[in-house]
This record gives structure tokens, sequence and C-alpha cells, in this order.
């Protein structure tokens, strides 16, 4: 027959504040867990966003990045002209052919010593349309012909000069903000767009870094990707563009993801041997109450489940505290540099509903896992003994 | 001292409790210590530099090259001692898991310029007289099992094609900070192989006087000013110091999560030290009966905190410190010269002086306040 759970409930309540040291020990655990896994999430869905599976983005043959890319005009021109291209509502094709630098530019607020390399996006036209989940939250798109920037949302937080009707130095010249866009939340929030013919005599000459096009049957992109490759005129590698985005997400997703497992691993042993401190104390200090107990008739098992359940508990009360110390996080804006693509890349913490619940869980392993062995104990205790 | 023996006989009461507070605390003070030496070595790498080096780079950004040109003008340049220059090349080798920089560098002026890059006197000549050579640093031996002598094959992603070095020397960092992973090869192979553009990716100038830097610097800059390729000239510090930033506030980040770690074990130990205080009023009743003074009571308390987080933190900044001074870690070639420092000991020392204080202190008072009288009636 099994202990009613309310035993447990009481018996917790009877010893609060080692209870509490306890939940909040492994409360502080869980919130780092999720806070780290939160930063990692954060990052790889800014980059996950970035990229469309209805475009290919079209590098250099051998270039792992936009950076180290490089597309001269015929080579663009070829690729617009391919039957793999979709045309937009006004029968032009629908391909961006985009420059790509790295400026450096200082953070807000901090010295002049200390500058991020901020990404430098070289646009025509056709980007608003290809990059279908681009929006201008302020000012309007611009103008050809002129030195007029469009910078990214999450760049006017994090670096001075980035509202509308500013001006920007950089490449020797100054540039008007003329507007401030939006991306899902995606790594072109980072950036600032300018045209393409504007760019081009300050940085790199003819040359473009990365051509994007929206794929005219986006089922039939490996196809596409065996022609334009095999064309002998051009020597192109052509990727999807949610795939090549994710992959530069990889190694430092990665980094962040296993710094996270190795602390919370280090803090959970810690806590769990807290946990199983609290609970060796309750079954000493509750001997003769299991002696009775074990008298009336509950199986040995049962009293080993009970206080596995006991354990538990108090587990899941930290678990919950920590949630509630994570979550405030959710939606903090950070950056830091994507080496994959040696850029500034802004994003958010991202809690996710999946997170928590992974977070809960991890409270609940330590709780078990820490009250294993009490529990056993107190299965075993010798009746008579104890109830002395 | 004459304590001692009451204080360990009251720790060895309940062993299994004793040595997993000790464990937390352990477990605690590594992660304190790991968490603050990746801070410290970062800062290591962002001040490291000679004083007398300056670095020019490409004024619209480091992405940008320098005409090879500007060479013989920047010795022209007074107070300049040498000059030598060097280009990014990065390169993949293999499945790219591990990432190593490759440097295309002027062979004979940049070992000048580098002291610290050691390397024996034969394999440098063969490096400055083999074109397509290569010296490797001694990491990449253990990472790679590369030899001397060894062709290996890196694919160019700046520079498209498959690039062929012959190894033919392996140097040593003298100074910790400087990347033991690098592979350099010559700037001459890089130009010929592109048809001679004639560009480098960044200068490395030495000066006569340290105090000259910033004047130099700004002729420099000055002189370079109108020209197509424009150059911001600082000390090498700066320029090193840039690139620790560019992980963001890494310092904010791990000084977060030691924090909540440090917090963490503190209600671990304190929650061991009060159940312990708890079952022992009976203990301090009869103490205090044959004539143990309150004083006396509280200090023996502290005295027993203290051993707990005195062991731990012995086992957790010395364990810190050893392993990874044992293991040679080096984050992946991100984080050289991983070294816990004396500064972060002391400041885990002094972390774990605190935990005592703090977990022994409600119990050491209750125990020197116990009224002895109704204690003594809980006494068999």
């Amino acid at each position: 027959m099994k202990i009613p759970l309310i035993y447990n409930a009481r018996s917790v309540l009877q010893r609060p504040v080692s209870t509490a040291f306890t939940a909040l020990g492994i409360g502080l655990v869980v919130a780092v867990f999720i806070g780290m896994l939160a930063l990692a999430n954060g990052f790889r869905a800014a980059l996950a966003r970035t990229g469309s599976n209805l475009n290919a983005l079209v590098l250099r043959r051998g270039a792992d990045s936009e950076l180290s890319s490089g597309i001269d005009r015929a080579t663009a021109s070829i690729l617009a002209a391919s039957p793999h291209v979709a045309s937009g509502a006004d029968g032009r094709p629908l391909v961006s052919p985009e420059v790509y630098v790295l400026i450096p530019l200082s953070r807000r607020g901090a010295d002049t010593g200390t500058v991020a390399n901020v990404v430098v996006r070289g646009i025509g036209e056709a980007a608003w349309k290809v990059r279908a989940n681009i929006a201008v939250v302020a000012g309007e798109p611009p103008h050809s012909g002129r030195a007029e920037v469009c910078v990214g949302r999450k760049m006017a937080s994090t670096f001075p000069n980035t509202d509308v009707g500013q001006t920007l130095h950089f490449g020797g010249r100054d540039w008007t903000v003329v507007c401030q866009f939006t991306a899902g939340g995606s790594a072109f929030e980072s950036e600032i767009w300018g045209e393409n013919e504007q760019f081009m005599p300050v940085f790199r000459g003819e040359v473009f870094q990365s051509v994007s096009f929206r794929l005219k049957d986006p089922a039939a992109f490996d196809e596409a990707k065996r022609a334009l490759e095999s064309d002998q005129r051009l020597t192109v590698d052509v990727h999807l563009e949610s795939t090549f985005y994710a992959e530069q997400s990889q190694v430092l997703g990665r980094i962040l993801e296993i710094l996270a497992f190795l602390i919370t691993s280090i803090m959970a042993v810690g806590a769990i041997f807290g946990a199983v401190n609290t609970m060796y104390a309750a079954v000493a200090t509750r001997a003769p109450e299991i002696a009775v107990l074990l008298t009336l008739g509950f199986h040995p098992r049962s009293v080993l489940l009970s206080f596995l359940v006991e354990s538990a508990l108090i587990a899941l009360v930290g678990g919950v505290i920590g949630i509630l110390l994570a979550l405030p996080i959710n939606g903090i804006v950070t950056s830091t540099t994507n080496w994959a693509s040696f850029s500034e890349i802004a994003f958010s913490f991202r809690v996710t509903p999946g997170l928590l619940l992974a977070g809960l869980g991890f409270a609940l392993v330590m709780g078990t896992l820490g009250g294993f062995f009490p529990a056993w104990r107190a299965a075993r205790l010798p009746v008579v003994q104890a109830l002395r | 001292m004459k304590f001692l023996h009451l204080v360990l006989a009251n720790l060895g009461r309940h062993k299994r409790r004793t040595i997993l507070t000790t464990a937390s605390v352990a477990l605690a003070l590594f992660l304190f210590a790991s968490l603050r030496t990746v801070v410290t070595t970062l800062d290591a790498a962002a001040r490291f530099g000679s004083v007398r080096r300056l670095v020019s780079t490409n004024a619209t950004g480091i992405v940008f090259p320098l005409p090879l040109s500007y060479a013989n003008k920047l010795r022209g340049v007074p107070g300049v001692e040498a000059v030598s220059w060097a280009n990014w090349f990065g390169g993949r080798y293999g499945d790219n898991k591990r990432f190593f920089a490759q440097f295309a560098v002027d062979p004979e002026s940049y070992l000048e310029m580098y002291p610290e890059i050691s390397l024996p006197e034969d394999q440098k000549q063969a490096f400055l007289r083999e074109r397509s050579s290569a010296i490797i640093g001694r990491r990449l031996v253990e990472v790679f099992g590369w030899r001397l002598g060894q062709d290996v094959t890196i694919q160019g992603t700046i520079f498209p094609g498959d690039w062929t070095f012959t190894i033919r020397g392996i140097y040593t960092p003298t100074d910790a900070v400087i990347n033991d992973d690098m592979l350099l090869f010559r700037h001459d192979y890089l130009e010929e192989r592109l048809g001679r553009p004639g560009i480098s990716g960044w200068y490395v100038i030495r000066i006569d006087d340290a105090n000259h830097a910033a004047q130099i610097a700004r002729t420099i800059d000055i002189q370079f000013r109108n020209s197509t390729a424009a150059t911001k000239t600082g000390t090498e510090q700066a320029f090193n110091a840039s690139f620790a930033t560019m992980w963001g506030n890494v310092s904010l980040l791990m000084g977060t999560i030691g924090l909540a770690v440090v917090f963490a074990i503190l209600l671990v130990t304190a929650n061991a030290m009060m159940m312990s205080s708890r079952e022992r009023t009976r203990e301090v009743a009869v103490l205090k009966t044959i004539g143990f003074s309150d004083r006396t009571v509280f200090g023996l308390v502290m005295l027993e905190a203290a051993a707990i987080a005195l062991t731990g933190a012995l086992l957790g900044l010395g364990g810190a410190k050893y392993l990874y001074k044992a293991t040679n870690f080096n984050g992946g070639g991100f984080l050289p010269g991983f070294d816990v420092t004396t500064d972060t000991l002391l400041l885990g020392a002094t972390v774990a002086l605190l935990l005592m204080l703090a977990s022994g202190l409600v119990p050491a008072v209750r125990a020197a306040r116990l009224p002895v009288v109704q204690a003594l009636r809980r006494v068999e």
C-alpha cells in the first residue's frame, strides 16, 4: 500500500529552513542551466531565422562565409538569367547580388579603443523582395544614388548615431541613416544596408560577395545546385540559405551548449550532495516515524518510494524557483562575435517552454538521485532498534 | 590548538555528511576558479604586446588589405626600426573540426620582429630558404600528428584552391599568451600564387622608443590619410585588446554564473552546518556544564566550518590549478595560456573564508547562547 503524499508534504513543511535551502540550491542550478541554454538558443535562433528555405545563396567556390567570397558582375548576370530563379510580380528575376564587408564601429558607451566588426551589406532593389521577412519600421528605404543607409533594428540600442536622420561615418565617408528595419529577429538586424553601387567604390571595387535568389521551385533545390555548380562559366557553390546560416551558428552554438552542460553538471553534483545531506538528516530524525510505518505494515518498498517522492517534491519546488529566476532574462538583447563570419551579431536570450520543461526535468533528476540512498536507508531501517 | 581533536572528532561524527559538504565546496570553488580564469586569460591576451611594436591596419576595416608598397614608406618614418607584414589566410584543414590560425608572413622580418616565436636555427634557415615551406606551433604536432618534412594541404577560403606547404620548422612560444597552434607560411609564396597583387593584411612596426608610440602612429596615419588605403595605427596591445572584446561581455556572464555557484554552495554548506548544530544541542549543553565558556563553544563551531571550507578550498582551487596545468588546456586554441593565477587562488580562498563565516555564524551563535538548564533537560 502506498504511503499518502500528505505525509511527505507535512514532513517537508516541518523542516522549513532546511527544505528551503536545498530547494534554493537546486533552483540556482536550474536557473543557470536554463539561462545558459537560453543564450545558446537565442544565438542559434537568430541565425536560423536569417536564412529561408525558399532562397538559395551563391558564393565563390571554396568560400566558407560571405566575407571570403567574391563574385564578379558577369557571374551575377549569368545567375540572374538562370531558369532556376523565380520571377517577381513585375516579371524581373528575384535575384539579389550583395556586397558584404565588415567595418569597425564603437559600441555605445564603450571607449573608442574597443570596436565591434559590423556587417555592411550592399543591396539592390530586389533584396527587399528576395528576403521576405524584412520590414522597414522607421523612415523609408534608401534612395538610389545617395549616400544613405538603412540600419537593422538591433543596432539601434548597441551603436550610437543609428537613429533616422543621424550620420554614420565609415569607409572614409559620411552616410545618412534613413531607415531602420526588422528581419524577424535574425542576424540581418545586426547589419547596415545600403546601395551596392554606393559601397563598391568605397570597399572592394566591382565585386559582389554573394548572390541570393528565390528558387523557382524550392523542392528542386538540388537540381538547381547541380546545374549552377557544373556550369562551365561559373565557379560557385550554391547553398540553401537556411542550411548555410544554420551551419554558421554551429561553432559558437556548440561552444555555448558544451559550456552550459559542463557548468551545470558540476553545479548539479554540488546541489545533489546538498539534497543527499538533507534527506539523510531527515531519515535520521524521523527514524521512529519510519519504524512505526513499517510496523503498521507498510512495505519497505513503499517507504523507499515515499522518501524518493519527498526528495523529488523538494527538487520540484527548487525547479519552479529556478524557472522563476530564469524567466526574466527572456528577451534581453546581447551581442557577440560570430567567429564563423567574424561579424558582430546581436541576439536575445530565448527561453522556450521546452527549455523550462527541461529545467524541471533536470531538477527532478537531481532530487531523485540525491534522495535515492537516504530513501534506501529508510526502507532498510531495523525496526526494533528504531522503535526504541 | 588543543581543541583540534574535539573539532576533528565532531567532524568525524557524520563522516558522510562532512565528506559530501567538503566535496560540494571543492566543486564550487573549482568551478569558480575555472570561470574566473576564462576572464583572466582573455584579459592577459588583451594586455599582451610589446610596448615597442605598433600594428597598422586598413582604416576602413581590418578585412581590407594594405598595399605592399607601404613597407618602404613605413621604414622611412622617423623612429621606425623595423617593419614586417602578415596576411590572414583562414583556410580549412581536413574536416575543419579543429580551428587553428594560418598566416602568410614576410619570413625574415617577421621572425626578427617576434623573438617570442622561437625555433631552432636550422629550421629557421630552412623556412627562409624554401618558398613553399611553413612553420607550425608545437601543439599542432600533438593535435594532428604532423612531423617535420611533412606536406600538409589546406583548402583556401579567402584565397581559393588547395595550398600545400612543407613543414620545415616547429616553433615554441616563449610567452604562454602567444598561440602555440599557428601555421605560418611565406608571404612571397602567397603573392606569387595570386599573380602578385601587391597586398598585405597588416603591418607590424618596431619603434625605437616606446614613449614615441602615439606620435609615430599619428605620423603614419597622416601620411596615408589621403590614399586609397588609409591606415589606422596603434600599439600592439590595443590591437590585441580589440580582439578580446569581441566575445562580448564575457566577464559579466562568467561573473554572474560564478556568483550563482558561490551562493548555491553557501546554501548547501550552511544547511549542513545547521543540521549538525541542531543535533548537537545536548553535547553543547554538557560542554558548557563542565566549564567550556560561551566564547570557546562559539570558536569550536566556527573552527568546524573553517575546517570544511579550508579542505574544500584546497581540493577545489588546487585541483583546478593542477588539472589545467597537467592537461595543457587551452580551450581548443581560443584560450592560450589558460592558467589559474595567484590572484584567482587568493580570491577563491577569500570566498572560502566568507563561506565559512556565513555558514558557521548562525549555528555558532546559537551554540554560544544556548541556555544550559533547558538544554540539559533533553539529555538522557
